[in-house]
């Protein structure tokens, strides 16, 4: 591989032009086709998008966020800056997607982002010709006059040309599903550290995970020609592998990053089920949300490379060097025909000696000490000019890098021609999980990087994250961390002897900035340079905080990963403190980005919330119930028949056949708690406003709860079935929190009462069958043993009975409509059967179902209160409902209620309402102000909480709560309605419309 | 020097060599008559408008670490003024308004963009109390608008209308709500109350309260004692903390809101969108990334980091919702430590303590109240009395039952 | 977070509600004062940062009342009891006392 690419513009791109002869990872036997920007390439099983780009020259893949400089890949992992591309197409868009980690797959289609119109001409290139302008924070200082053109104009303008790539046009067509798992140590990273530490704590007999972001284990290892036990990396990992694969406490996660630590041992991490594929497989999600539970953790997350800022140090060609050494090493891609190498460390000496291996020529390596020890055999051999002591103060070119500039030890200039520039600047240890509990990291001069200072519990942290950088080290911690771990575990230690590896030098010199004329890139893709830092400090942004903010350094999508610490080592330089003082910012998670869509896993669409549905909801639909979500619950709004024009004709005609017949509505959605005990009479006591020990066996009462602060917190019936046996309804939207406010009260603030309670909604299934001919339907359900006359089973009674021939039921005599009215509670599992029971009894009074909408007119009708008058913000004086209070006896919220603004007479008061015009109609949430009285909100005199057309009463009715309402009966007010453009006359009026005498009721 | 495309274009010329500190870095007197705890964003303010409103200037405001490294820069930048009780409806208008004049007032674009808030309803009922809502701001001067469904399908073509578990019914929207840049209103006020001669210390913690006789005289710091007449504590997250140096119970508790952030994209939304059948609210920043929130974590906790349950809460809500989310990335998701008061809103007002005024309770919301309360801690401060805009934010009004209870949840700080 | 429930085991916090803080005492109703008492008692707090006894509702579980003894800076967890258990002891120590 040392000719030139054939450039032929006929011939097909089916070969690679800089791919190796032979060497690599890859699996020459597969090759996939593919296509960047249109253009049609070919790469191999194995490639990454960005190797499989590499193998095919490409050298331009993106454009830099700020001045749309043409950039090229640069490193080869997720810490990428450049290369992100919009992956897939259309719905399936993913945008800012990383070249260098997406897995090649036969098809892909990706799109480079960010340009207009091309990315090799880009308009908005201008920006860089522009640059002066848009130093640093250049926004905060211009862009205020006139005012109005922010919005209209520089807003919107900043926003087009900001932002990567664009996101998918419509809904995500993929699944996602949520996992957990649990394990006694879960390792992260599979480098040679991240391995020893899995195989030495699933010899000792731990249940191991070993989570791997990458689709072959072996992090490092893959990369560099090292050899382990005599054989060369790739097969001592296979080995490892292998053992791991065969024990069955292991399970190997690949493609699974670790994104987060959380609290307790918690770790979230996804798996990309389905990402290097053209599609998820059928039944299989796109990406799974793992929730692992760890005894012990082992990080061994590695490092990542750091770039020394110098100008023109974003050159497509200029790449990391340990990325090189990838290319060349795994993936047989040469970024290069003529390399030159600039670093200030040993690493870097690697990859002049790999690329070298591999047959191609080094021009130069460029160090920045003025000792190196030793080089490398081909240095030595005087094939490569080296620099020692030098620095590369410039890279020319503008779509492809062209030549470096050298000033060497002495302060002579050199140009070097060249076609790629590998440039190490140090390793940063990948510490970012140690952080996210708040660990701060701390500055290491040996090996000039921030390495963790503590680690969360229960982690341990190992290889190159915490700065061991020789192979050896790396072996030799991740074995003592597996071992430890399973020993935490409880498990006995199997010692295993450390492979045989190199003790390579790592010795490294800092060197962040090499002063030059022209942009030093420090934050590449948000294209923070040295003078952008510069200017923050002169300007007072000395924190990282702020340096961060201001610069927005380190924001990018790989969030600092490549220039976050060269930024602090430039602050720190500028304001003359040490990194330590400057202080880092924090580590934040996920470490790298993780989609939303997976993280919601199956909980979108239908699915987002469970529903709840009676046991009726079957009949229901066969009755074409039209459906109404209500909290949790999906419940029939109403019964639409044949002929019926709108809901409301419908809702109507369900009312007055209630009122003049019978009608049944389920009302399972209640809450119901079985109270049991010596003390539940005096427990409900201490919870309801009013007494309930005082209740007969087989009567039931209407209850009022408040909160501890004085405020209506729920209402709801409670029966007594026996001397020690209560039976309480609450609302639908109140009952978990009622159920869990009673178990506080019994557990916490009365544990000496005997009493216990148990939800029992999900347990029976509940009708009301109301009307007029209710009586005569029951009688055709309940067994005959049962008495229902008005005097054997008065208004408010409540006892078992039997049903349908021995089907045991609870019967109420309770009425929501103001009608002679029943509710019937039967076993759940009897609820469609006892549903067809009811309407069959019912047939011959021409009973209807009725729905929501109907139950909700007819008790506004009857002035009842509902969930829009207990909103949490009112009290039982201001609905009507202070006799309820007992004086008798202490509850819940009595001393709390008597506050003075609690009682004060301004407050609104429930009332109800008419229009004037009959024929007007009213809405719920208008205010109401006095006649002539200008709408201000020093008039506002309350506000209507329900509305309902009264068929009743042939026009619209409201409830609502009025300043001395009570005592406004037959005055008139305004029902104001801004919002719906609605002014309404209104006569208050006493809120029960319907049968005040209660005649129906006790009929 | 004045911020201006003018300014700009010359120092672009003259390679930026005259750009000074936005703020000086000046050592603490050992005197002050006003010194203010908190180098957030209300501390700022409340200096900036002690000198500009009360011709006070021998004022410091002290930051424990670096001015905005609180919620000031952790938060979503939502400014509104979509408030149901009078109290609250006023002050955030007037914040609005303060809002809507502030780049030209401190000379610093803090890009207040009035993009609009869309707060989503899914049912009837709450349909009606939006309506509510909406009624009573229209009723205290503010805009509001009650979309109906297909309004909102117009607006936000994108969402889930067809499948959604909670069908979307329609929507309040407050046109002139939007976003702002956080850390700009920072650094804005900052340099702003630093030109009207206001010593801004950074790295100075407060370690306690000087009080004698009932009356405060000064403040114990990391840096040694300062004297001062006044003392107002700005530090929401910590007013517990500092309020106990001065023997002090508040009816707050600390809890933790996250917040996220994906990678930018090309636009795709220009309002601010709130859910209203889950915990979820969204826009877009100018950068392109799309930062969203929810439900609190619901835990005392004073670690500026949340956990997963709600983390998963959230993003559900927003994939519900908006179903091309899916395929977006978060980048980064953080925690900022909030005062959750009994009810829900504010305290602004004297304590018990002579001298030492108290600004607390902001819950999640204490960003887009920065003008208005730092105008009205400054008044306060200043003449001893409350502006009528924030009268109702006072200490006492738990005990005596004048809550402004927003949500009707009680005294239970993590529902609010 | 993970919180060892006495009676299940250790679990997610998603399966728990919170209350607050478990050091408050309802305040005797027919104690003198008792408005004042209850102000404080319904919205006084102490909010420490470290150490912080709480009530944590076992919904998804038991259902039982627990006090977990929490840092609220750090979240360790370093005590978890049954609040009626706690509740009983105190009960039987006032008991003892008078």
């Amino acid at each position: 591989m040392t000719q030139a690419p054939a450039s032929s513009a006929s011939e097909k791109r089916s070969f690679q032009p800089y791919r190796l002869p032979d060497g690599g990872l890859i699996d020459r036997s597969r090759p996939f086709r593919f296509r960047f920007d249109r253009q049609s390439y070919t790469g191999f099983a194995g490639d990454t998008l960005a190797s499989a780009l590499v193998a095919n020259g490409v050298r331009v893949v993106g454009r830099s966020f700020k001045y749309h400089r043409p950039r090229g890949i640069f490193t080869a992992g997720s810490e990428e800056p450049n290369a992100l591309v919009e992956l897939r197409q259309t719905n399936r868009r993913e945008p800012n997607t990383c070249a260098t980690t997406a897995e090649l797959f036969d098809g892909l289609v990706a799109t480079s982002q960010n340009r207009w119109p091309s990315l090799g001409f880009d308009a908005m290139a201008i920006n860089g010709r522009l640059s002066p302008l848009f130093p640093a924070g250049f926004y905060y200082k211009t862009f205020m006059w006139p005012s109005s053109f922010w919005e209209k104009f520089y807003e919107p303008a900043i926003r087009r040309s900001a932002g990567l790539g664009r996101a998918a046009p419509g809904d995500d067509p993929d699944e996602y599903e949520k996992a957990f798992a649990h394990c006694d140590v879960l390792v992260i990273g599979s480098g040679p550290a991240g391995l020893m530490a899995a195989v030495t704590a699933a010899r000792s007999g731990a249940r191991v995970i070993l989570a791997e972001d990458d689709f072959r284990l072996g992090g490092r290892l893959l990369a560099e020609r090292m050899v382990l036990d005599g054989r060369d990396a790739a097969s001592w990992v296979a080995l490892i592998e292998a053992e791991l694969e065969s024990m069955p406490d292991v399970r190997i996660m690949r493609r699974t990053s670790i994104f987060g630590v959380y609290d307790h041992g918690q770790y979230g991490a996804v798996e990309r089920v389905g990402d290097h594929l053209p599609e998820p497989p059928a039944h299989q999600p796109r990406q799974r949300f793992w929730k692992i539970v760890a005894k012990r953790a082992v990080l061994a997350a590695g490092a990542s490379e750091r770039p020394i800022a110098f100008a023109g140090n974003d050159r497509p060609g200029v790449m990391l060097a340990g990325a090189v050494r990838t290319y060349l090493n795994r993936f047989a891609a040469a970024p290069a025909m003529r390399l030159v190498v600039f670093t200030n460390n040993d690493d870097g000496w690697r990859t002049a000696a790999d690329a070298i291996n591999a047959g191609l020529p080094v021009e130069a390596v460029v160090d920045s000490r003025p000792d190196v020890r030793e080089l490398p055999a081909a240095a030595r051999s005087g094939t490569i000019r080296v620099f020692r002591g030098a620095q590369i103060v410039q890279a020319k070119g503008v779509r492809t890098l062209r030549a470096v500039e050298v000033i060497d030890a002495e302060g002579r200039a050199t140009s070097i021609a060249c076609d790629s520039l590998a440039v190490s600047g140090g390793w940063n240890p990948a510490l970012h999980l140690t952080c996210h509990l708040g660990g701060k990291p701390q500055w290491r001069d040996d090996i000039a990087a921030l390495v963790p200072k503590t680690a969360p519990p229960g982690m341990a942290i190992v290889g190159a994250a915490n700065g061991a950088m020789t192979l050896a080290d790396c072996l030799r911690t991740g074995a003592d961390a597996g071992v430890r771990a399973a020993v935490d575990c409880g498990f006995t230690a199997k010692t295993i002897a450390l492979p045989r590896a190199g003790d390579d030098s790592v010795a490294v010199t800092a060197l962040w900035l090499v002063q030059g004329k022209g942009k030093a890139f420090v934050d590449f893709q948000n294209d923070v340079t040295a003078a952008d830092i510069a200017l923050a400090v002169q300007e007072g942004f000395r924190s990282a905080e702020h340096l961060k903010r201001y610069t927005t350094l380190g924001m990018a999508t790989d969030q600092g990963k490549i220039g976050g610490v060269t930024g602090l080592a430039i602050l720190s330089e500028l304001v003359e403190r040490s990194i330590c003082e400057v202080g880092t910012t924090t580590y934040r998670p996920p470490y790298t980005p993780v989609s939303l869509g997976v993280l919601a896993g199956h909980h979108r669409g239908k699915d987002f919330r469970p529903t709840r549905l009676s046991p009726s909801h079957q009949w229901a639909l066969e009755r074409s119930a039209v459906m109404v979500e209500t909290g949790a619950w999906l419940r029939a709004q109403y019964y639409p028949q044949p002929g019926e024009s709108d809901w409301l004709e419908t809702v109507s005609r369900e009312v007055r056949t209630v009122r003049s017949a019978v009608g049944v509505c389920d009302v399972s959605t209640l809450g119901r708690i079985d109270v049991q005990g010596a003390d539940a009479g005096v427990f409900l006591d201490r919870v309801y406003t009013n007494a309930f020990s005082s209740l007969p066996v087989g009567k039931a009462r209407y209850g009022l709860m408040l909160r501890e602060d004085g405020f209506v917190m729920d209402d709801g019936t409670t029966s007594r079935l026996a001397a020690n046996h209560y039976f309480m309804t609450t609302t639908t939207a109140n009952a978990a929190k009622i159920m869990q406010h009673l178990e506080y009260c019994a557990q916490v603030l009365w544990s000496d009462l005997d009493v216990q309670m148990v939800s029992v909604s999900e347990q029976w299934v509940q009708f009301s069958i109301a009307g007029p001919r209710s009586r005569e339907t029951l009688r055709k359900l309940v067994d005959t043993q049962y008495d229902l006359s008005n005097e054997a089973f008065p208004h408010l009674a409540a006892r078992p009975v039997t049903i349908m021939g021995g089907l045991n039921a609870l019967l109420f005599r309770l009425s929501f409509s103001g009608e002679l009215a029943y509710e019937l509670a039967v076993p759940a599992r009897y609820g469609d059967a006892v549903i067809r029971g009811v309407m069959a009894a019912g047939e011959a009074f021409g009973i209807t179902p009725y729905g929501t909408e109907a139950l909700g007119v007819m008790r506004i009708e009857k002035g009842h209160v509902s969930t829009n008058e207990i909103n949490g913000q009112t009290t039982a004086h201001d609905l009507g409902a202070h006799r309820m209070l007992s004086t008798r006896k202490d509850f819940i919220g009595r001393i709390m209620a008597e506050r003075p603004a609690l009682r004060a007479p301004h407050r609104p008061v429930f009332v109800g309402f008419k229009p004037v015009d009959r024929a007007a109609r009213l809405n719920a949430g208008a205010h109401f102000l006095p006649l002539g009285a200008a709408a201000t909100a020093e008039n506002d005199q309350g506000y209507m909480t329900s509305v309902a057309f009264s068929p009743t009463l042939g026009h619209w009715i409201g409830l609502g709560l009025l300043q001395r309402g009570p005592q406004r009966f037959g005055e008139r007010v305004r029902a104001y309605d801004p919002v719906r453009g609605g002014d309404v006359e209104v006569e208050v009026c006493d809120p029960i419309f319907v049968d005040p005498e209660r005649v129906r009721l006790n009929g | 020097m004045k911020y201006s495309a003018f300014t700009l274009a010359y120092e672009a010329l003259r390679g930026h060599a005259d750009w000074k500190p936005a703020w000086r870095e000046p050592e603490p007197k050992a005197e002050y008559d006003v010194v203010i705890v908190g180098g957030g964003g209300h501390g700022l303010a409340t200096a900036y408008y002690l000198a500009k409103e009360h011709g006070l200037s021998n004022v410091a405001v002290v930051e424990k670490g670096w001015i905005g490294s609180g919620n000031a820069g952790r938060n979503t930048t939502i400014i509104r003024s979509n408030y149901l009780l009078p109290a609250n409806t006023q002050f955030y208008e007037w914040s609005m308004k303060l809002w809507e004049g502030l780049e030209r007032d401190l000379n610093y674009n803090v890009m207040v963009s009035q993009r609009g808030v869309l707060n989503l309803c899914h049912s009837d009922a709450q349909r009606d109390a939006f309506a509510r809502r909406g009624n009573a701001m229209r009723l205290n001067g503010v805009d509001a608008q009650l979309l109906d469904h297909s309004e909102v399908r117009a607006m936000l073509p994108f969402l889930d209308y067809d499948n959604a578990r909670f069908p979307i019914r329609g929507g309040l929207l407050q046109r002139r709500g939007g976003t702002a840049r956080h850390d700009a209103v920072v650094w804005g006020y900052a340099r702003a109350a630093d030109r009207r001669g206001i010593d801004i210390i950074q790295n100075c913690e407060v370690t306690g309260l000087t009080i004698r006789n009932g009356r405060i005289s000064g403040v114990e710091t990391a840096r040694g004692p300062i004297r001062a007449g006044k003392v107002g504590l700005a530090v929401a997250g910590n007013s517990s903390r500092l309020a106990a140096m001065a023997g002090l119970r508040l009816p707050i508790e600390s809890h933790v809101i996250q917040a996220f952030v994906t990678e930018g994209v090309k636009p795709v939304v220009d309002c601010v969108l709130t859910f209203g059948a889950g915990h979820f609210y969204i826009s877009q920043s100018d950068k392109g990334g799309l930062v969203f929130g929810g439900d609190l974590d619901g835990y005392n906790s004073y670690a500026q980091r949340g956990n997963l349950p709600t983390v998963e809460d959230i993003v559900e809500g927003g994939v519900a919702l908006w179903p091309g989310l899916g395929r977006l990335r978060v980048l980064r998701h953080w925690g900022g430590i909030i005062d959750m008061s009994m009810d829900g809103s504010p305290i602004i007002d004297r304590t018990p303590i002579d001298g030492l005024y108290l600004n607390a309770g902001w819950c999640y919301g204490g960003f887009k109240a920065t003008p208005a309360s730092g105008w009205c801690f400054a008044h306060l401060i200043a003449r001893d009395e409350p502006h009528p805009l924030h009268a109702a934010f006072r200490l006492d009004r738990f005990a005596a039952g004048m809550v402004i209870d927003e949500k009707g949840q009680g005294a239970q700080p993590n529902l609010h | 977070m993970r919180i060892i429930c006495p009676y299940c085991g250790e679990r997610g916090n998603e399966e728990f509600s919170y209350l607050g803080d478990a050091s408050l005492l309802r305040p005797d109703p027919a104690g003198a004062g008792a408005m004042h008492a209850f102000a404080d008692y319904v919205y006084l707090r102490d909010n420490p940062r470290g150490s912080h006894r709480e009530f944590w509702y076992h919904a998804a579980g038991c259902r039982s009342w627990l006090i977990v003894t929490r840092n609220t800076s750090t979240h360790d967890i370093t005590r978890v009891e049954f609040a009626c258990d706690v509740a009983a002891a105190r009960m039987a120590s006032f008991e003892d006392e008078g």
